[in-house]
């Protein structure tokens, strides 16, 4: 096993970067992150869209949550890989296609985390920013959200393992990442398969392993400084169904 | 856009035929792994109850690794990488009885077993130590006192998650197609390389996928209403 690693760490790390596309290792975390802050903004705008006073915008934002909520990440994967290069009028790059699906899917159960952070709220905290004055979107952005997403972070981090691990998916449209790198090294080689999966295994899950031990290490200091904030509120945690939600 | 769409194309008899096909795959995966998913992820959870060390030690392993590696990875693991491992007279059997297929149903059942098992473990701890204690205490073992009086109001306590998972190993079945089950990702796929009527297919496709998912939260909303510990 380790010289399987020791010929092809470049090829399992960055692809065929610089002679050709990135690949590997790098470009799975490159594709989660873009993935994330693509879909951020999405996700807080259903979310708030989700909880909105207006009744036609809360069903119009619950549809597509439940639409893909049914939908397998594999059917986007797909969708973003015949028709976003229709509807932009040009051709995309495997890269951009996993991206263009992650934030598609996973926008939907981002702002399900978002809209528990909100919700777990005490609905003091709108009450006063209204009762200071100010309008809504104040209220929203000023003292709303920056509680509710910091309270969320553990979510949030685990969320972010969800895309790391859909990345994977990118192997069956042939997208240079981690996966595909050792499906290639896998048909290179040709009779070490227990090796090769092996090495794709465990470095998947130090990589992600670590990301969920910090979510779990930062929930209980979170769930401190809220117990010892003013008033000494009792620690409330999240009520989140879709937090932990395995992906592929 | 100037697409057309022909539906008439996709919806002959022989591609409704691939795509019934696809779904009847689809719903056999499912319902294979679903069944063995619970199966393993109750005995998981029960073990872990015990607070034996090595067996909590274990269940929790087997748990971080199941959840931290994509399952994409752990079915290619299984279908490339376990037959090496595999006696061989197990290889020569799986090899005469589609592999694929078998492979794909114990990774995505071991995966999500992992899960169920979590689930069952926040359902557990929720039921009053009380009612342990209780059913010890009519001279029920632990082993009845378990399957008659704890796990039950455990598994009603999970209802909401275990729905959700429920939901999500349905969706999971997809990946199968990576290794060649013929579910109904790979049929439509067969269908549109058949055809090139890309958006129709997959339209038809996404929506055979929504339909199901709707019956399976209808029906996980049923079982909350008539099971879970809010009613009566």
């Amino acid at each position: 096993m380790w010289e399987i690693i020791q010929n092809n760490w470049t090829l399992l790390l960055v692809g065929q970067y610089p002679n050709g596309p990135l690949g590997g290792l790098v470009a799975t975390l490159l594709l989660a992150m873009a993935g994330l802050a693509l879909a951020f903004p999405v996700a807080i705008t259903i979310a708030v869209a989700r909880i909105s006073p207006y009744r036609p915008i809360r069903l119009v934002a619950a549809g597509i949550v439940h639409v893909v909520r049914g939908m397998p990440f594999l059917m986007v994967l797909f969708w973003s890989y015949f028709a976003l290069p229709v509807l932009i009028g040009r051709p995309l790059s495997g890269f951009w296609t996993l991206v263009g699906a992650l934030v598609l899917y996973e926008s939907a159960y981002l702002a399900e985390v978002i809209r528990a952070g909100i919700q777990a709220l005490p609905k003091g905290q709108e009450e006063a920013a209204r009762s200071l004055g100010f309008g809504y979107f104040r209220t929203l952005f000023l003292v709303i959200l920056p509680q509710a997403l910091y309270n969320s972070l553990p979510a949030l981090i685990g969320q972010f393992v969800s895309l790391i691990k859909e990345t994977s998916l990118g192997y069956v449209i042939s997208v240079n990442e981690f996966t595909y790198a050792a499906g290639q090294l896998n048909s290179q080689l040709l009779v070490q398969p227990v090796e090769v999966f092996s090495i794709l295994a465990i470095t998947y899950f130090i990589v992600c392993f670590t990301l969920t031990q910090s979510a779990r290490w930062l929930e209980q200091r979170i769930a401190r400084s809220r117990q010892g904030g003013p008033g000494g509120r009792a620690a409330q945690t999240l009520p989140n169904p879709l937090a932990t939600e395995p992906m592929p | 856009m100037g697409y057309e769409f022909d539906f008439s194309a996709v919806l002959t008899d022989q591609y409704i035929g691939w795509l019934l096909s696809g779904i009847r795959i689809t719903l056999m995966l499912s319902a294979g792994a679903w069944l063995l998913s619970f199966a393993v992820g109750t005995a998981l959870a029960v073990l872990r109850a015990t607070n034996f060390k090595p067996a909590v030690w274990l269940v929790a392993t087997f748990v971080e690794i199941h959840q931290n590696i994509p399952l994409l990875v752990q079915v290619l693991f299984w279908y490339f990488a376990m037959p090496e491992i595999l006696p061989e007279a197990w290889r020569d059997w799986l090899n005469q009885n589609n592999s694929e297929f078998i492979l794909a149903m114990i990774a995505i059942a071991m995966c999500h077993a992992a899960y169920i098992s979590e689930a069952l473990r926040s359902g557990l701890r929720a039921v009053p130590v009380t009612q342990y204690e209780a059913g010890r205490s009519f001279g029920f073992s632990y082993l009845q006192t378990m399957s008659y009086i704890v796990v039950p109001q455990a598994l009603r306590l999970s209802i909401p998650p275990l729905v959700n998972h429920s939901l999500l190993l349905f969706k999971n079945t997809s990946i199968a197609m990576a290794i060649g089950v013929h579910e109904l990702t790979y049929q439509t796929r067969q269908i549109d390389s058949d055809t090139f009527r890309t958006f129709e297919i997959f339209l038809v496709a996404t929506i055979l996928y929504i339909l199901m998912s709707f019956v399976i939260m209808a029906a996980g909303n049923l079982a909350e209403r008539r099971f879970g510990m809010g009613a009566r």
